[in-house]
């Protein structure tokens, strides 16, 4: 995962910098496909693999997409204390757990649909 | 001599198997065969279960058409040829082993995690967290007998833990509400219900010793086991190895540990800690802690081989990898073995000569000697999870 370091000494940039970032941080294809499977299968476990909820909620297009994207990704990154859901940092990047928590509120891909 | 039948219905099978989905045969397994070594395997991202000969360790043939298997679970009826399967969906499928045929399915809830069958066998129950509560079935129709809805206080209630207890009741935890109920089905058309109030925040899953006595339901909200002595006169909740830990830093939980398969082991129980790298060693005639075993990773499942003398463990993402086998009498890891990616669970032959281990991400499960650790075959399967054989058929709280 490639982060613009350099660019954070010159200030003129930084605004650029930002949105640059965050293009740039979008996971690779690979990494997509990998973590559609991650959520699918073990988010799965307390959320079903369709999604559809168990210990955990729902996270279908209709409960995701009302919230917040920044709250979203942060649960999914930090967890929820008081809760069974964890944190997920050890094993995905902020970048993966913005863009998983887009693709939530878009309607998650199915395996089969996920770029390989 | 049934030979020739039988490996022609095996020819069969493996060619409907390599075509997907071809016309079912009209049977697995060759006239008069028995189903004390048959088993499944729940093929959880495409509603599909294999049915497996443990003795031959040969794949049998498919059975399709079961919805959404993700944490799916079975029990057997007592003849140990018929499955109850509870899916996610929160379907419930009664499927025959000989034949590989759906003999009934009923969608009984929105949302469900598992079931029990009655000591009896008379009786299916259903666990559902939506609408939260259990659901009892005729075993024979799938006829709805009973509705008991967990609410408390005007809230319905995530069942779990469910457990048949003899005398054709069930025992349950009610996950939101920190509830332990028995549901008594001696008299189907009433049931009559027992309530442990204040047992302890979220029980997550819960486990009978093998001699039904002992309810021990594990709690995520707080540090501790909930125990009840179901033989005590009344029977009350106990909090045992309270402050093992949960409390202190725990980490990430990636995935709820399973006590029901317990591991007891002669007068030990090895549980799971939640949050821990560790299994714990509970002395059964004291419920004091005896002993800490350090492991790879978070435990999901702990299991005793049939005789007790080794457990087995496997563990939560990003460790699932690996499987550990602690020899029970020196409390050492004695083996670490890799039976593929995404282990997800294990199960023993009648016997435990051998251990059927499933690798979700490999799309196989391993038939591993539980002496020489030896891989004794390696049988195909889609996204696999959990492994079930008929000898549960004869076992409480299976």
């Amino acid at each position: 995962m490639k982060h613009p370091m350099a660019w954070i000494a010159l200030p003129a940039l930084i605004a650029a910098q930002a949105t640059a970032a965050q293009t740039a941080a979008e996971p690779d294809p690979a990494r997509q496909a990998r973590l559609v499977r991650m959520v699918r299968q073990d988010c799965g476990s307390c959320h079903g693999l369709q999604l559809t909820g168990g210990l955990g909620p729902a996270l279908t297009r209709d409960t995701m997409a009302p919230l917040p994207l920044d709250s979203l990704a942060a649960t999914i990154y930090h967890g929820r204390p008081g809760t069974p859901m964890p944190g997920w940092k050890s094993l995905v990047s902020e970048a993966d757990a913005r863009w998983i928590a887009r693709r939530l509120q878009a309607g998650f891909p199915l395996e089969s649909e996920a770029a390989r | 001599m049934n030979t020739r039948p039988w490996r022609w219905a095996s020819a069969l099978l493996a060619a409907t198997f390599a075509a997907g989905c071809a016309a079912p045969p009209a049977t697995f397994v060759a006239p008069h065969r028995g189903s004390g070594d048959l088993g499944l395997v729940i093929e959880r991202a495409s509603g599909s279960l294999g049915v497996v000969d443990t003795s031959a360790r040969r794949r049998l043939g498919t059975i399709e058409g079961l919805g959404d298997l993700s944490h799916a679970s079975v029990v057997y009826g007592r003849d140990g040829a018929r499955a109850y399967v509870f899916g996610r969906d929160g379907a419930l499928t009664r499927v025959n082993l000989l034949t590989g045929r759906i003999e009934g399915r009923v969608r009984q809830a929105g949302n469900s995690i598992g079931g029990a069958i009655s000591q009896d066998g008379t009786l299916v129950v259903a666990q559902n967290y939506q609408p939260g509560g259990i659901k009892v079935f005729d075993a024979r129709t799938l006829a709805l007998v009973a509705d008991i809805p967990a609410v408390v206080d005007g809230k319905p209630s995530r069942v779990v833990g469910l457990a048949d207890l003899p005398g054709n009741r069930f025992i349950f935890s009610l996950f939101d509400a920190g509830q332990i109920w028995i549901a008594d089905l001696s008299d189907p058309a009433r049931p009559a219900l027992t309530r442990f109030l204040d047992i302890g925040k979220q029980p997550y899953d819960a486990l009978v010793t093998p001699d039904g006595r002992h309810y021990i339901a594990g709690l995520f909200g707080e540090d501790g086991l909930a125990k009840i002595d179901l033989w005590a006169e009344p029977p009350r909740v106990e909090r045992i190895l309270a402050g093992y830990g949960r409390g202190e830093q725990p980490l990430p939980v990636f995935k709820m540990p399973h006590l029901r398969g317990w591991a007891v082991a002669g007068r030990h129980a090895w549980l799971p800690a939640i949050g821990r790298r560790e299994v714990l060693v509970v002395d059964t005639a004291t419920w004091q802690e005896v002993a800490r075993v350090p492991v790879a990773g978070q435990p999901v499942f702990v299991m005793a081989r049939p005789d007790g003398r080794q457990v087995w463990v496997n563990f939560a993402v990003p460790d699932y990898d690996t499987v550990q086998v602690i020899d029970t009498q020196t409390r050492q890891v004695v083996r670490d073995l890799k039976p593929g990616k995404a282990v997800l669970h294990m199960e023993f032959t009648p016997r435990g000569e051998a251990v059927w281990i499933s690798a979700r991400d490999d799309h196989r499960v391993s038939v591993i000697d539980t002496r020489s650790f030896q891989t004794l075959a390696e049988l195909p399967a889609r996204s696999p999870s959990g492994i079930f054989f008929s000898a549960r058929a004869a076992r409480s709280g299976f």
